[in-house]
């Protein structure tokens, strides 16, 4: 069953067309991520959700609640919807308890003990009730907001890049500790970030925004694998795109001749490969041969710049192939390149590549 | 047709009917209603001048404008104009200058010393004057006290400006090749022109404005002319229309002050934080020509009130210190201070919130109505207030509200200028977190908004008190009678020449405003500009 859903949402703002007929059902008690580059319209989509702002057209149901349609629209207040926004957005003249307690009744005998209990969920330490937002660290900080957010209990809950403020360590930590206690309370939550690693680990449902458009949305890995165009594939992570003439379940292109997904695509196109499907190979004759032009070394991995050689004088595609950091060879090295899995062939969607 | 909502808790969340126009919310609507509503009203001096000039049509008007008394009164107030408002910029930019960049010995005592001639009323100023040389009169004693009186309101942005203003400009204006003096002139004094303009305007619509100081002194301005008709002839049209030239007055000197500001805009450019400003060490023969300036304008500004206050209250001895009268008296004053306060941060609340979150074209027209009717002279707002009031609203002339309404029309901008700082530093993201949990949007606007931008907004009713007990003239005219603040019963003791009797109420009232004084000097320093 779905929780949420989001039918032909529009809205505008002067000339800047912010959302374009999205719809999108979000079910119950998943982790929905939305991601996109800045200014897609994913911010946009979550203060309407929230409803802080308010489509031009379109309707937004919660638990078969209607909360916005073409004459009606629940105020903020009374949806009960949680929302973490990027900053946290803690009170400054309030105490964290004080803080955690704002969405609970005033004059409730258990008051305490929620707050207690909702501190501890986010492992915060219950000696910092009585700190200030200022004394507190930037993780601490998403902590309490997060802990004020689900002290009412919420149908839903709204994360907007809550994480991004935070250092890399940190980050993942705070990551697998929200998801972990948003699945544990059952709660279906929405996640809104530009970082697509970050969507990919946190995401059990993603949908990919561009220009105001839902582009894609599906399980993560699905996306990842079968990207809707090549926008949306570089988005998701680096990947190797090339032209190619597809024939009965095989593509000819500079890789040589590679299985694809399709097998109804027939004629030149475009086929998409992620750097780890590429595997070196030192055996002579197998797969194709290239030419190292460049190390980027990063520690456990290296990534390898290979200009590819069809042809023993022509200069091919130069793509990225991933190598394990301490085997990587040298530049100007000769290499052979052999494919893993299939090919994803890429749709021709010319409206959207506008960038 | 909803379907149920399966969680009991929001089974009473009903939608409402979807918002429409400028704000997406009911508050949203209810505050620009509000906001019209107070603009409205700060246009009713306006009103009042255009209403009377219709009424008393141009034959007459031609009749009582085209005569040589208005003449005098017109050359009187632009000499005055002319003489002090040089002074007071040349003074408050020296002073300036001196406290900000320069190693004068005790700086900081200086700077304190220049801000507080603000804590003494203007009229207390030239009773101080009088009292000291009966014979000063005219227009020399109306510069001499008027400079005095009034250039801490160019020292105070002149000096917040120098303060931030980014060193490395003058740097790169001396590795160019320049002078200090020629980096001072061409660099350094026109990036101090908004504030020059903006207290010189302050000081310009002061001279309009003032009763009292001139009165005491026998310098005929329109003000003067406007309350000595009123007294012989009530509310009749020499008066009105006395009122509707110095009204022009004061809009063309709004005007001519937004033209001399131009569209320049001083900001710096670049990220990181501004170095420490550089301090020009001074050759001894300027430090002590430079002392002996702080020094002789430290003696005129404060040694001569405090002197001629000190010397009538040894003389009065026990005998002025009237408390059934001056107790009164102080009630009054800090009773009307505090409603006027109250009120007009309220009436400020919803334009200061409307140019934070809702900027647009009609919040400005709104905001600009209310600067308008706040640079008229306190007679004009007093005059059309008794007319309106005899006409259309019997009930409430010659009472407290009419009073309170015209402290409204004058101080708003002060309230608003504080209350504007202060919810700009309250996020509108925290009062969509409180609705998100649960709050209706006025009572998120109350617990958060509200409670983040309080000490900015006691700040401005602070200064709005301050205005309120040194409020003269339009209290003279408007207050029910039987009314005695401090400022009108030190008129009514002086205007019976009983120069002791008065002294204790100069002193209350320059007590009351110290800490006030002490709050304007901390915030300059926070704050840049007007």
């Amino acid at each position: 069953m779905n929780a949420l859903e989001l039918t032909a949402l529009c809205k505008t703002f002067g000339t800047q067309q912010a959302l374009a007929d999205v719809s999108l059902a979000v079910p119950n008690g998943s982790r929905m991520v939305i991601v996109g580059p800045s200014g897609s319209g994913k911010t946009t989509l979550l203060r309407m959700i929230a409803g802080f702002e308010f489509p031009d057209s379109g309707s937004l149901t919660l638990n078969g609640q209607v909360l916005v349609d073409a004459t009606h629209a629940v105020p903020a207040h009374q949806r009960q919807i949680g929302y973490v926004p990027q900053d946290g957005a803690l009170f400054p003249h309030m105490t964290v308890a004080d803080n955690i307690g704002f969405g609970l009744a005033a004059k409730h005998t258990s008051r305490h003990a929620r707050i207690a209990e909702l501190m501890d969920s986010v492992a915060l330490d219950a000696n910092m009730a009585r700190r200030w937002p200022h004394e507190l660290s930037g993780g601490q900080q998403q902590r309490v907001a997060l802990a004020r957010a689900l002290a009412q209990q919420p149908r839903l809950m709204l994360l907007d890049e809550p994480f991004s403020a935070l250092d890399t360590g940190l980050r993942s930590a705070m990551r697998k500790m929200v998801a972990r206690l948003l699945s544990d309370a059952g709660i279906t939550t929405i996640l809104v970030t530009h970082d697509q690693s970050e969507a990919l680990s946190f995401a059990d449902q993603l949908a990919v925004m561009r220009q105001g458009r839902l582009v894609q949305s599906g399980r993560p890995m699905d996306l990842y694998q079968y990207p809707a165009d090549e926008q949306t594939a570089l988005f998701l992570g680096e990947a190797v795109v090339m032209p190619a003439r597809i024939e009965a379940g095989w593509a000819h292109c500079a890789l040589g001749r590679v299985p694809v997904d399709s097998q109804a695509n027939q004629g030149t196109t475009r086929i998409m490969l992620r750097p780890e499907q590429l595997l070196l190979s030192s055996t002579e004759g197998s797969g194709c041969r290239g030419v190292v032009t460049e190390r980027e070394f990063g520690g456990n991995t290296c990534t390898l710049t290979v200009a590819l050689q069809a042809d023993e004088d022509v200069p091919g595609q130069a793509i990225p192939v991933r190598s394990s950091g301490l085997q990587a060879p040298n530049v100007g090295s000769v290499v052979h390149l052999t494919t893993v899995g299939l090919a994803h062939v890429l749709k021709k969607t010319a409206a959207l590549s506008l960038s | 047709m909803l379907p149920e909502s399966s969680i009991p808790g929001i089974a009473h969340a009903q939608p409402r009917k979807r918002p429409h126009g400028l704000f997406k919310s009911r508050g949203g609507t209810w505050i620009t209603s509000l906001s019209v509503l107070v603009s409205l009203l700060a246009l009713l001096p306006i009103a009042f001048v255009i209403g009377v000039s219709w009424q008393i049509g141009w034959a007459q008007i031609e009749a009582l404008v085209w005569r040589p008394r208005v003449g005098e009164l017109l050359v009187n107030t632009v000499l005055l104009v002319l003489f002090t408002l040089p002074l007071c910029v040349a003074l408050g930019i020296a002073l300036a200058w001196l406290t900000e960049r320069s190693n004068l010995p005790g700086r900081r005592a200086w700077s304190l010393l220049a801000v507080a001639p603000l804590a003494v009323p203007a009229f207390v100023h030239s009773y101080a004057w009088v009292s000291l040389v009966p014979s000063i009169h005219g227009l020399p004693a109306g510069v001499l006290v008027s400079v005095i009186a009034y250039f801490p309101f160019l020292y105070l942005p002149v000096a917040a400006t120098l303060r931030r203003l980014d060193p490395a400009i003058e740097d790169v204006a001396e590795s160019l090749g320049l002078k200090p003096w020629a980096v001072f002139w061409r660099v350094v004094l026109p990036q101090l022109r908004l504030a020059i303009c903006g207290g010189a305007l302050l000081v310009g619509l002061h001279l309009l404005a003032e009763y009292g100081l001139y009165a005491m002194i026998r310098f005929d301005t329109f003000t003067t002319a406007i309350f000595d008709q009123f007294k012989s002839t009530f509310n009749g049209p020499a008066a009105n229309m006395l009122a509707a030239v110095l009204a022009l007055c004061c809009l063309a000197m709004l005007t001519a002050e937004a033209s001399a500001r131009g569209h320049a805009r001083y900001a710096r450019v670049g990220s990181g934080s501004a170095r420490e400003q550089r301090i020009v060490r001074l050759s001894p023969l300027l430090t002590v020509l430079a002392l002996g300036l702080q020094a002789v304008t430290c003696v005129l500004a404060l040694g001569v009130p405090l002197f001629t206050l000190g010397k009538w209250l040894i003389a009065g001895g026990r005998e002025v210190w009237q408390f059934s009268e001056l107790l009164p008296a102080l009630e009054q004053t800090v009773l009307l201070g505090i409603a006027g306060a109250v009120l007009t941060t309220c009436a400020a609340v919803p334009i200061a919130w409307l140019s934070i979150r809702a900027p647009g074209r009609l919040q400005r027209i709104l905001e600009s109505c209310n600067y308008i009717t706040s640079s008229l002279p306190g007679i004009v707002v007093a005059l059309a207030l008794v007319t309106v009031t005899i006409h259309f609203a019997r009930p409430i002339y010659q009472t407290t509200i009419t009073v309170l309404l015209a402290y409204l029309l004058m101080f708003l901008p002060r309230a608003l200028v504080s209350l504007r700082a202060g919810i700009a530093q309250a996020p509108v993201e925290l009062e969509n977190m409180a609705r998100s949990l649960g709050r209706s949007p006025g009572r998120a606007l109350w617990l958060i908004t509200m409670r983040l931008a309080a000490p900015a907004a006691a700040a401005g009713a602070a200064l709005v008190f301050l205005a309120i007990t040194n409020e003269l003239t339009a209290t003279l005219l408007l207050a029910p009678n039987g009314t005695r603040t401090l400022a009108t019963g030190f008129w009514a003791m002086t205007s019976e020449i009983d120069y002791a009797a008065a002294a204790p109420y100069a002193l209350i009232m320059i007590l009351l405003s110290l800490p006030l004084t002490g709050l304007l000097y901390h915030q300059s320093k926070r704050t840049a500009g007007r």
